[in-house]
Formats: structure tokens, C-alpha cells, sequence
């Protein structure tokens, strides 16, 4: 990772204007987004549906432009530049291999288009294809080919232009959980190896927790936060992204000056509290809180427990299922409960609600 | 170069938009919609008795000739017999479409779908020559008759007056069986594609509610087919109210439609005549189009 | 519970009267045609005696060599390729146009092409011919290509919209992507891509502009192309056998294409290179 900037947002803006019914309207779907993602970043857009990360990653690779702000790739302005003139690649949603071609033309495709010889040609196609693991498919079509497989394809074709960045848009959105996770591990491997900027489109968190260097949190069209991993889930700043990553756990009000003295909105994390035993003392550096135990999930690692505080409100618990069996979990529900944690695991938010 | 001439559109969408939209368009609203309009303004022109001339002036004198008797009644017939032939059409149809669309195996689905395109496709002309050669007094249908004995009865049907004629090549009944051949694919297809429609869920939610068969039929199946039918519907009545061909092979004089319009632009020059006259399939068809729009049949098209 | 009977799903067996009334239906379709070619090699000169007193192919040459039908089905000929190459254009045009752009007046623009198919010829024709009598054309090969190029657009239409749509949304922007400009993308994506819905629809709307009468009858001068010759020799039945060779060998050329056509259709309609 160098320090150079690879992709930068000045303040940019993308307004739809949209025609319902006899009323014309617009729609901000990119609101006033400024961001710098680094030359060799893993860096994930993560986001609901709608929250504009997406319409930014079109924006970057070139198929839609800012109605406002610059978009510069290594310092370049490239809004009025169309994709083919742009060092950027993509990895679609639905792939979109050409079906009328092999795997092979697929993947040689840009090569073919900047008339790279035929013989250079077929030895960076197999390059690829060990790249991403497929190797000896070349001569068949699309339509032969798994969803998994036809998704390393996209990625090969993307990568054989070296490009400067690679977009994805939620490629793995389509696998099932085991391919997913796989790929998840294979993708991360690639962009070590290859050494070239990735920018991942998903909606999923844990996957943007698992595979980013740096993470940008969207929220209809603003960006809420933009961290590691650790910070954005260990120090959310807003209440959205404390419940869009993980479980927020939010608490405010009556409620919360009953624990911590004051109403200000706080929220922690489900695995920093624990469920006090006979023996467990409640130190100075914690709070606690008084609930029932209104519901017990058994989850083979850990345990889930929804305690309901006195007072009102939820806290969602966790607790790894280190000593206890199934059964005896159970039997903690609709009992009463002590919760404590350390006061250095809360965050205070700066937002209400 | 190129590429510049690439970015120069990419970057103009409404140019490229023009630029595809512009030879169709105008080609459709001179050529077809022009020539509707043209249509439409000679209907309030019409024929001096005396010169033979068409005057270009506006009058309603030429719609008010088609409410004289004579050309009500070429309207009715024609009307009449489209509604027949439509309803023989849904009846004939409706088994086969059924049995294409829930009981065959994708194989014979396909040979099926086959099965009944192909005669789509084939010469209209060939198809309706060959019911000539079909109901023609040596014809096979007479053979047939003559073989099972019933050619007494054929000869007392052909003397009635409002079905029968000189022979079965000229009737009306000969005129509606090939107006229910040739039309029948345009029936089968859009009923059978409705009927695919239905997910065999809906089906079976219907039988585990309690339903039989019967009721499953009528109460589900039919009204999700209904669609279908009405676009099959909107096939067979809009080419029965405008064919002259099968009316003139095989009906004695008596006008229909599309008959009275080929002979009034033709012989009699009479454009204006002929004009008003096809306003009315015209007028016909439209509110045929929209009812069956509002009834949804478009989305079995 | 009641035991309750459900209507079958496929694959089961469909009740005797259901088959029987399907397979009459599928009777009534095809019996006639097979008549006609029944008859076209019959010996009897009337042509239509039923039973077929002995069978003959000596019509056959007699058709073929009738200089009045070669006219005829040349021009039918001239007609089609004309009509078939301009609704190939027109239509790609719309087509792509609708696909591709969200514009005012775009479902009036579907249903506009299909106007001249969906009223009865007769308004077609009359429409046409009254134009070309106020405006004092004279009818010639050009009236009847412009014609039948007017009607066989939707057909093109409809196919190549319905390719566009099946195929993956992306496609473009992915050749893009990767380097092509859009005439590049046009000659190496779209173009194979819809290129069988292209040859689907030059097939069915070759086979429309050469079986057509109705419209053909008002905007044709003195030429006569093959359909309205057979109609005149129906007319008058002077020549039943040689008509009934022309019938069969019609059939010939306008049906076999569109089964190759359909075959096309149908098979391109499972090679997507999308995820799903």
C-alpha cells in the first residue's frame, strides 16, 4: 500500500429526477460524499439497498456521472471520461459474461479490444485462469458453467487488464453461505497478491468486516462512518451504524440514567455484557442492569439471550457456551438477571435516535 | 477518431435516442399513421353521383349512406358472423390449449406448439383454397356424407335459407367453418400461454382448501385463462371483420365488410365510401382493444 | 380428513374426453393441408374428386413451368427481401430504442408497430391506398414493398426486444468496461447477441410479406404477386391440379423456415452468461 490516493470523492452528489404518476420529483441518492480510498486498500462500501453505494462505484467506474463534485482516479477528474477511457475494472452483480463467447474470449476480451497479440493473449489468459482456479476451462461457453465458476471468470476478465482499481458489486451476492465464505478468503487472497486497490460494494457486514482493510458506512446516500473493522464495530459513531453492524444494543432516556446516570444515548456491544452468576461482583469500572430473561437462542457457539431491562427496552446478550449444555441454558429463561459490563466497552453516540 | 465519436454520443443519450427513434418513427407516422389520418379525412369527402369525382369537401352525407338498410345489415352479418366464428374458435380451442398447457410433457409441448404454428404459417391462400377443394360437391365432404348416409340431410340443410346455399362451397356455413380453421391457431396460442401461466401452485392450494376439480376449473382456472381468451378473441374478430377473401370464394353476393370496401374503392372509385365503411371495423376494433386492455389481455399476448 | 381429489399437474393422465377433443382439434388444423398435398399429385383434372382416382406427378413440371406463376413468385420474391431488409432495420431501431431509453410516449410506441398487424388488413390497405390516390402516386413494386415493410416491423420488433430483455443488463456496461467504445461494443456484444432473434424475425417476416393478400390487393397496380395469382386462379378454376402444386409448394417455402426459425428462438433462450 502506497500513499498515494487512489480514488477520491470531492464532495459529490448524484440527483435522479424521477417522473411518478403527474409529479416530477428528485431523488439524492449520493448526498455530499467526500471520501479517499488509498492506492492497494482493500476498501468496502458497505450499506442497506438504496443507501447509495452502489450509484458511487457506477460513478467511479464511469457509468453514471456526479450532478455535483469531482471524482479523481490518481488525481485525475474523470467524470466526463466514459468507462473504456478509464484505468478501472469491473466485477458485476449478475457477471454478465458475453454468452455468445468461450471463457477463454470472455476473459481475453479487453486484451482483444487493445490488440494485444494472440500468442501474449492466450499466455495472460492462462495465467488468469490458474489465478483464480480454473484452469483448463477455456473452451466452454458461460451457460456450462456453475455460479461460482462463472464469478472467478468475471473476476479474470477484469484483472487480466490490470487495471489500476477493481470495482466489485456485491459479486458474491448470488453464492450460497459455504462459496460465499470461500470466496470471501480467495478474494481477499487475490487482492493481497495482485497488489492493486479493491472497492467492494455489499450489504452484508460481516462480509465487509471480514475481508476490508477500511470500511466507508452509507446511509440514504450520506456516508455515517468510515474506519477498520475494529472502529467501526468496537466505535460506532452514529446510531446507524452501531445497529447496522452487529447489534446497536441502544439505549437512552429514563431507562439509561437508571444505569449510568444520565440519558444519553449509549450502546454496547452484545459480547462485552455478561450475565452475572452467584459469584460475580459488580466492579467500579462497570454497569449493571436488572432484567428478566424473556427468550433463549441456542447457537451451537454461543448463546443469544434477550433480556428485557426493568424499566423497558432490550439488550440483545451473548455468551460463548464455554462450560454449559443446551439444557441448562434453557433454564435461565423468564428468570430475573443481573447484567454488568465495563463502562470502557460503551460508546456514548452523538445522535439521538 | 472513433473513440472520440464514441465518448461524443456517450456522453449525449438523448442524441443517441434520436438518433434510433427517428427513422421508425417517421417512417410509422407518414407511411401508417398519415395515411390513417388520409383515410379518415376522405370518409367526410364524398362521390358526385354525376362526375364520378371524388369532392374535397367536408360533408356527412357519406356516413349517413351507411345507415341505409343494405349497408346496416352488411354490417350486422359481418359483425355477426365474426362473433360466431369467435365463440366456435374459444370452444374448439380451449381443449387442446388445456391439454398443451397442463398435460403434456415438454416434449410433446414443443411438437404441439409445432403442431399448431405450422399451419399458421403456411399460405393463408393455400389454407382457405384448400377448403374449397374440401367442401366442393366432389369433395370429400360430400363423400363422407354419401359413405355414412347422411347426404339427404345434407341436401335439406343446404336448401335453408339462412345457413344453407347452392353447395357448401358457397354458404355461409362453408364461410364460417373457414373462417374457424383459419383462425383457430390465433385462438389456441394466446389461451394456451394464459393457461401456462397459472402456477400449479394456485392449483394445488385450491384442491388442499377443498376445492374439486370442477369448482378448481370454474373458479381459478377460467377467470386466469379469461385473459387469454379475450386476446385470442381480439385475433379472430378483428380478421373476420376485415377479410373479403373467404367471403368472395366461397358466399354468394351478400356483402360483408370487407367485400363492400374492395369493391367501392375498386370499381366504383367510391374512396369516401369505401373509407366510412372501414371506419367502422376501425371504431369496432379500438373499443374491442380497450375493453380487452382494461380485462388485461394484453399481458397473454 | 376427506380424501380430496386435485386436478392433475403435468405428467399425469388427462381425462379421455380432454385428449379426444385435442387430438380433433389437431385434426381439423392439419387434414386440409394434407388434402392439398393429397391432391396436388392426383390424376383427375378437376382436381378435388374425392377419393383420388390414382395418384400422378405429372403436375408438378406443368406448375413449375407456368410462366405466369414464375412472374408471379419472382416478384413475391423482390417483395419480401425488400420488405424483410427494411423492417430489419426499422425494427432494431425501435427495438433497441424502447430497450435502452425511458422515453414519454414509450408503450404508445409498441403499440403503434403493432397497429398495422393488429387492425384488419383492410384498414391497412385502404389507409395506404387512399394516401397514394389523394397524393396521385401511382402504384407500383414500391407501394407494395412500402406496404408489407409497414406490417413486418413489429415482427422484427417484438424479437428483438424479447432478446434484449432476456439477455443480462450489464452486458454493455461491461464491455465498456473493459475498453470497447460503443461501436466496438455494438460489432462484438450486441449484435451476436441478438443476432438469431435478427434472423427469427427477417424468417417470420419474410414468410408474413410472402403469404400476404389483403393489403397486397390495395396497394398493387397491375403486378400480381404469388398469393393474389393463386386467389385469382381460385377464382376461376380453369387449372385446379397446377394451383394445387403451387399450394403445396407454398407451404414448403414459408412453413419450414418458420420451424427453423422457432427452433432458433427457443434454444438461444437458455445460453445466458448471467448469474442466474
Amino acid at each position: 500500500m502506497s500513499d498515494q490516493v487512489a480514488v477520491e470523492f470531492k464532495d459529490v452528489s448524484r440527483v435522479f429526477s424521477i417522473q411518478q404518476e403527474n409529479q416530477a420529483g428528485s431523488v439524492r441518492a449520493v448526498d455530499h460524499v467526500s471520501l479517499q480510498i488509498q492506492d492497494g486498500e482493500f476498501f468496502s462500501l458497505l450499506g442497506p439497498s438504496g443507501s447509495g453505494k452502489t450509484t458511487c462505484l457506477r460513478m467511479i467506474a464511469g457509468f453514471d456521472r456526479p450532478s455535483d463534485g469531482e471524482i479523481l482516479l490518481y488525481g485525475k477528474d474523470v467524470s466526463r471520461l466514459p468507462p473504456y477511457e478509464r484505468d478501472v475494472n469491473t466485477v458485476f452483480q449478475d457477471y454478465a459474461l458475453f454468452p455468445h463467447m468461450s471463457v477463454g474470449e470472455n476473459i481475453a476480451y479487453g486484451l482483444m479490444i487493445k490488440k494485444v497479440a494472440e500468442t501474449e493473449r492466450n499466455k495472460r489468459v492462462d495465467e488468469m485462469m490458474d489465478l483464480v482456479r480454473l484452469p483448463g476451462f477455456a473452451g466452454r461457453k458461460p451457460a456450462q458453467l456453475s455460479g461460482g465458476q462463472r464469478q472467478r471468470v468475471a473476476l479474470a476478465r477484469a484483472l487480466i487488464n490490470h487495471p489500476k482499481v477493481l470495482l466489485l458489486d456485491e459479486p458474491l451476492g448470488a453464492l450460497d453461505l459455504k462459496l460465499r465464505q470461500q470466496m470471501q478468503v480467495e478474494l481477499k487472497f487475490i487482492q493481497q497478491r495482485v497488489g492493486i486497490t479493491f472497492i467492494f460494494v455489499t450489504h452484508d457486514q460481516e462480509e465487509a468486516l471480514t475481508m476490508s482493510d477500511r470500511i466507508a458506512v452509507f446511509s440514504q446516500g450520506k456516508i455515517e462512518q468510515v474506519g477498520t473493522p475494529a472502529e467501526i464495530y468496537e466505535h460506532p459513531t452514529t446510531s446507524f451504524v452501531a445497529g447496522f453492524v452487529g447489534v446497536s444494543n441502544l439505549v437512552s432516556g429514563e431507562v439509561a440514567k437508571r444505569i449510568t446516570g444520565s440519558e444519553a444515548t449509549f450502546s454496547v456491544r452484545p459480547e462485552k455484557i455478561h450475565l452475572a452468576t452467584a459469584n460475580d461482583k459488580v466492579e467500579s469500572d462497570m454497569f449493571s442492569a436488572d432484567g428478566k430473561v424473556r427468550d433463549v437462542i441456542y447457537l451451537g457457539l454461543y448463546t443469544r439471550y434477550l433480556v428485557e431491562l426493568d424499566g423497558g427496552g432490550d439488550l440483545v446478550v451473548v455468551e460463548q457456551n464455554l462450560k454449559t449444555t443446551s439444557m441448562d441454558v434453557m433454564k435461565i429463561k423468564n428468570q430475573n438477571i443481573r447484567l454488568f459490563w465495563k463502562k470502557e466497552h460503551m460508546r456514548y453516540l452523538g445522535d439521538q435516535k | 477518431m472513433i473513440n472520440r465519436l464514441s465518448t461524443y454520443l456517450y456522453l449525449r443519450p438523448r442524441l443517441i435516442l434520436l438518433l434510433l427513434l427517428l427513422p421508425p418513427l417517421i417512417w410509422f407516422l407518414v407511411v401508417y399513421i398519415g395515411a390513417l389520418i388520409i383515410m379518415l379525412v376522405n370518409s367526410f369527402f364524398y362521390l358526385d353521383g354525376f362526375t364520378g369525382q371524388v369532392v374535397h369537401q367536408f360533408t356527412l352525407q357519406t356516413y349517413a349512406k351507411l345507415l341505409i338498410p343494405t349497408n346496416l345489415q352488411i354490417f350486422f352479418r359481418t359483425t355477426l358472423m365474426a362473433l360466431t366464428v369467435t365463440i366456435a374458435c374459444i370452444i374448439i380451442a380451449f381443449p387442446l390449449s388445456y391439454y398443451m398447457a397442463r398435460f403434456a410433457s415438454p416434449r410433446m409441448k414443443t411438437f404441439l406448439y409445432l403442431a399448431v404454428t405450422l399451419p399458421l404459417w403456411s399460405s393463408y391462400v393455400v389454407r382457405v383454397y384448400s377448403w374449397k377443394l374440401i367442401l366442393a360437391q366432389e369433395g370429400i365432404i360430400s363423400w363422407f356424407a354419401r359413405l355414412l348416409h347422411v347426404d339427404g340431410l345434407l341436401t335439406w340443410y343446404l336448401s335453408s335459407k339462412l345457413l344453407g346455399g347452392p353447395s357448401l362451397a358457397v354458404s355461409v356455413t362453408g364461410i364460417f367453418l373457414v373462417f374457424v380453421y383459419i383462425w383457430l391457431p390465433y385462438m389456441i396460442l394466446p389461451i394456451q400461454t394464459a393457461l401456462e401461466r397459472v402456477p400449479k401452485s394456485l392449483i394445488e392450494a385450491s384442491g388442499d382448501l377443498g376445492a374439486n376439480p370442477a369448482q378448481t376449473f370454474r373458479n381459478v382456472i377460467l377467470p386466469l385463462a379469461f385473459p387469454g381468451v379475450i386476446a385470442g378473441s381480439i385475433f379472430t374478430f378483428s380478421l373476420t371483420l376485415g377479410d373479403f377473401i373467404v367471403p368472395s370464394l366461397f358466399g354468394n353476393s351478400s356483402f360483408f365488410i370487407g367485400k363492400a370496401v374492395l369493391t367501392y374503392q375498386g370499381t366504383s372509385g367510391n374512396i369516401p365510401l369505401a373509407a366510412a365503411f372501414t371506419m367502422g371495423p376501425i371504431v369496432i376494433m379500438i373499443t374491442y382493444l380497450l375493453i380487452a386492455r382494461k380485462l388485461g389481455a394484453f399481458n397473454a399476448l | 380428513m376427506l380424501f380430496k381429489k386435485t386436478i392433475p399437474s403435468s405428467g399425469e393422465q388427462a381425462p379421455w374426453y380432454l385428449k379426444l377433443s385435442a387430438i380433433a382439434a389437431l385434426l381439423f388444423l392439419h387434414i386440409p393441408l394434407l388434402l392439398i398435398f393429397l391432391y396436388a399429385f392426383t390424376t383427375d383434372v378437376s382436381g378435388y374428386t374425392f377419393p383420388p382416382p390414382g395418384l400422378t406427378l405429372k403436375w408438378i413440371p406443368r406448375a413449375l413451368e407456368n410462366p405466369e406463376m414464375q412472374a408471379a413468385l419472382l416478384l413475391t420474391l423482390k417483395v419480401a427481401v425488400l420488405a424483410t431488409t427494411t423492417a430489419l432495420i426499422l425494427g432494431t431501431l425501435a427495438a433497441s430504442a424502447v430497450y435502452r431509453f425511458n422515453f414519454f410516449g414509450r408503450e404508445t410506441i409498441s403499440f403503434m408497430l403493432v397497429l398495422p398487424l393488429a387492425l384488419p388488413g383492410i384498414v391497412t390497405g385502404i389507409a395506404i391506398r387512399s394516401a397514394i390516390s389523394l397524393l396521385d402516386i401511382p402504384f407500383s413494386f414500391w407501394t407494395i414493398v412500402i406496404g408489407h415493410a409497414t406490417f413486418c416491423v413489429v415482427v422484427v420488433y417484438n424479437n428483438v426486444l424479447a432478446r434484449f430483455r432476456r439477455s443480462s443488463g450489464s452486458m454493455v456496461e461491461a464491455s465498456m468496461d473493459l475498453g470497447a467504445n460503443s461501436f466496438q461494443t455494438f460489432w462484438h456484444v450486441i449484435f451476436p447477441n441478438i443476432g438469431t432473434a435478427l434472423l427469427a424475425g427477417a424468417i417470420l417476416a419474410f414468410s408474413l410479406s410472402f403469404d400476404e393478400v389483403i393489403v397486397t390487393t390495395f396497394t398493387a397496380g397491375l403486378q400480381q404477386t404469388l398469393p393474389i395469382w393463386m386467389y385469382s386462379q381460385m377464382l376461376r378454376p380453369r387449372n385446379r391440379p397446377v394451383t394445387n402444386v403451387t399450394a403445396m409448394l407454398v407451404v414448403l417455402i414459408t412453413a419450414l423456415p418458420i420451424l427453423y426459425a422457432q427452433r432458433i428462438t427457443a434454444s438461444t433462450s437458455e445460453s445466458e452468461g448471467g448469474s442466474k
